[in-house]
């Protein structure tokens, strides 16, 4: 079965088209969206829940428009004793995620935030930033 | 007003009387109380940085088996040291990479373990495995050894690094259509990005830009332990920029040379580093005393964020192609704020040195010298500053006229 959690990009140019709308209408899936971000560069990420029996059909569909699908299983961690709060990561997670707190320069760490795209996993040059299963 | 001199501020050190201060703090101080009073009342500015420095690596002496090797060829975790030294001394480099590393193979690669990370290995007191071929001869008879260190089976352990602190550095960006992976991180297209990594107001070399008070001998921060600067770094640089509009200069790339024993460092203020699509390196933590001798090493001590500056360089095609000129000049300030604007665009930025550990070795430097633990070193000779008149030697490429042999 497909997998009821999915982690979407949206590339800029396409992050303004009424795509999630033709899962709902084309493909009968019951979609809730659990997070949903788009950065300055008009980027987009997006977590959804995706219930039905075509979702596998559906997910084609996205892919085919250019948006990349990853299943969500998993959950991004910052291991603190490696974290030496750099900053490198933070120009690089596209929803804020992971962001400088002024003046101090603390390196903060928001999950709930987080979309699962796994870009702090190996931009971090610490490998800070682990997925959990 | 008076010259302090070294001996003068290591009497009150000794003394538990010295007014010591960090860059920060004094930035503070002098807004307030103007950079006289500065002078008269502070002894030691204490600075610290801490980011990737590649020109990084350590010399070992092994000590001798039985029978023994003189090393041909030396690896530590797999990872190649150069051995064209005395029996069994080596060095090993911060950027070297293990035999069957895939390098770029698959860009970008993400080259998770390299020369900086046996070395925090090493400091954090874990085993390393050692490997080395020998060609055998009548005194050192034996081929081949493969067997297990801790940095404290060592003779010696120094970390010697030839090029470290730079003083100020590019703030890069890349005008390209593709994301580049560099040795300043991942660079978004079409100016997504700006990296920049030096800690600013922190910064030593920014806080001394004419070499008043840094030279050989020094006495620092390093690695968690103490060091020296043993001379000017490679590509030392220390020429001012020219900024447009008649706005103060500033530095340029002035380095440092600094050694210290490996034995004193802790993995906490030595990382080895991954830089995703360039290569492995190490994070060094080094802080500088600048002791305030009088009102002109105060005023330089003192500069802000906001009169500090970094060229802003594009890394598609200008600097891989070592095109001159730049995008112009920004502000650490503006740096910090976390957004510059560059050919009329908003251009998020972030650091790769971190402001957090440059502020907490500014700090222990600070307790350190308060507790009369670390005294100043006066240098035996001062480093070439700006009037050294020293410019850039480029590599040329010229026929050998070998061919035909
Ligand atoms: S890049 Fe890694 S080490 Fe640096 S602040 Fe981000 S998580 Fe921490
Ligand atoms: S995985 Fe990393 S880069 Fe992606 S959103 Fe989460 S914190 Fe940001």
């Amino acid at each position: 079965m497909a997998p009821s959690k999915v982690v979407l990009r949206f590339p800029a140019a396409i992050a303004d088209k009424p795509i999630i709308f033709h899962l709902v209408k084309d493909y009968d899936l019951m979609i809730n969206i659990l997070k949903a971000n788009i950065n300055p560069h008009k980027e987009g990420t997006m977590v959804l829940d995706v219930v039905g029996e075509k979702t596998e059909a559906g997910l084609d569909f996205l892919r085919r428009q250019g948006v990349g699908v990853q299943p969500l299983t998993e959950d991004i961690v910052r291991n603190e004793e490696r974290c030496t709060h750099c900053g490198a990561c933070t120009a690089i997670c596209p929803t804020g995620a992971l962001y400088l707190e002024r003046p101090a320069m603390f390196v903060r760490f928001d999950s709930e935030a987080c979309v699962v795209c796994q870009l702090c996993v190996r931009a971090c040059p610490m490998h800070a930033m682990e997925v959990r299963f | 007003m008076a010259e302090k001199t070294f001996a003068e501020i290591n009497a009150k050190i000794r003394a538990g009387k010295a007014v010591v201060v960090t860059a920060e703090e004094l930035v503070q101080f002098v807004a307030e109380k103007g950079v006289g009073r500065a002078a008269k009342e502070v002894d030691v500015v204490t600075t610290g940085t801490f980011a990737p420095m590649c020109s990084s690596g350590a010399f070992f002496n092994f000590g001798h088996s039985a029978p023994r090797i003189k090393f041909h060829r030396v690896w530590l975790n797999n990872v190649p040291a150069y051995a064209g030294l005395a029996a069994v001394d080596a060095f090993l480099g911060a950027t070297a990479l293990p035999e069957e590393d895939p390098l770029n193979k698959n860009h970008p690669g993400e080259f998770r373990y390299g020369g900086g990370h046996v070395i925090e290995d090493l400091v954090a007191g874990r085993p390393v495995r050692l490997k080395a071929l020998g060609y055998g001869t009548d005194c050192y008879p034996r081929r081949e050894i493969e067997t297990v260190v801790t940095l404290n089976d060592l003779n010696e352990a120094v970390l010697f690094n030839p090029r470290n602190a730079y003083q100020n550095y590019n703030c890069a960006v890349n005008l390209g259509p593709k994301t580049l992976y560099t040795y300043m991180g991942v660079l978004k297209p079409r100016l997504g990005n700006a990296h920049y990594s030096t800690s600013g107001q922190l910064s030593p070399l920014l806080k001394d830009p004419y070499f008043r008070t840094i030279g050989v001998g020094t006495r620092i921060f390093l690695g968690g332990g103490t060091g020296y600067v043993v001379w000017n770094g490679t590509q030392h640089f220390p020429g001012l920029l020219a900024l447009p509009e008649g706005a103060p200069p500033v530095p340029a790339g002035g380095t440092l040379a600094v050694l210290g024993d490996l034995k004193q460092m802790s993995p906490q203020w030595l990382r080895g580093t991954s830089m995703l699509g360039y290569g492995a390196t190490l994070s060094v933590g080094i802080g500088i005393p600048i002791p305030v001798l009088n009102e002109e090493v105060c005023y330089w001590a003192s500069r802000p964020d906001s009169e500090l500056y970094a060229p802003v360089v594009d890394y598609a095609e200008a600097y891989p192609n070592r095109r001159p000129g730049n995008l112009g000049f920004v502000s650490y300030a503006e740096l910090k704020s976390g957004r510059i604007i560059i050919e009329g665009k908003e251009v998020p930025t972030a650091p790769l040195s971190s402001y957090v550990k440059a502020r907490e070795i500014s700090n222990i430097l600070k307790q350190w010298i308060l507790e009369g633990k670390f005294l100043l070193g006066e240098p035996v000779q001062l480093l070439p500053g700006p009037d050294a008149g020293i410019t850039p030697k480029t590599l040329e490429i010229r026929d050998s006229g070998r061919r035909n042999r």
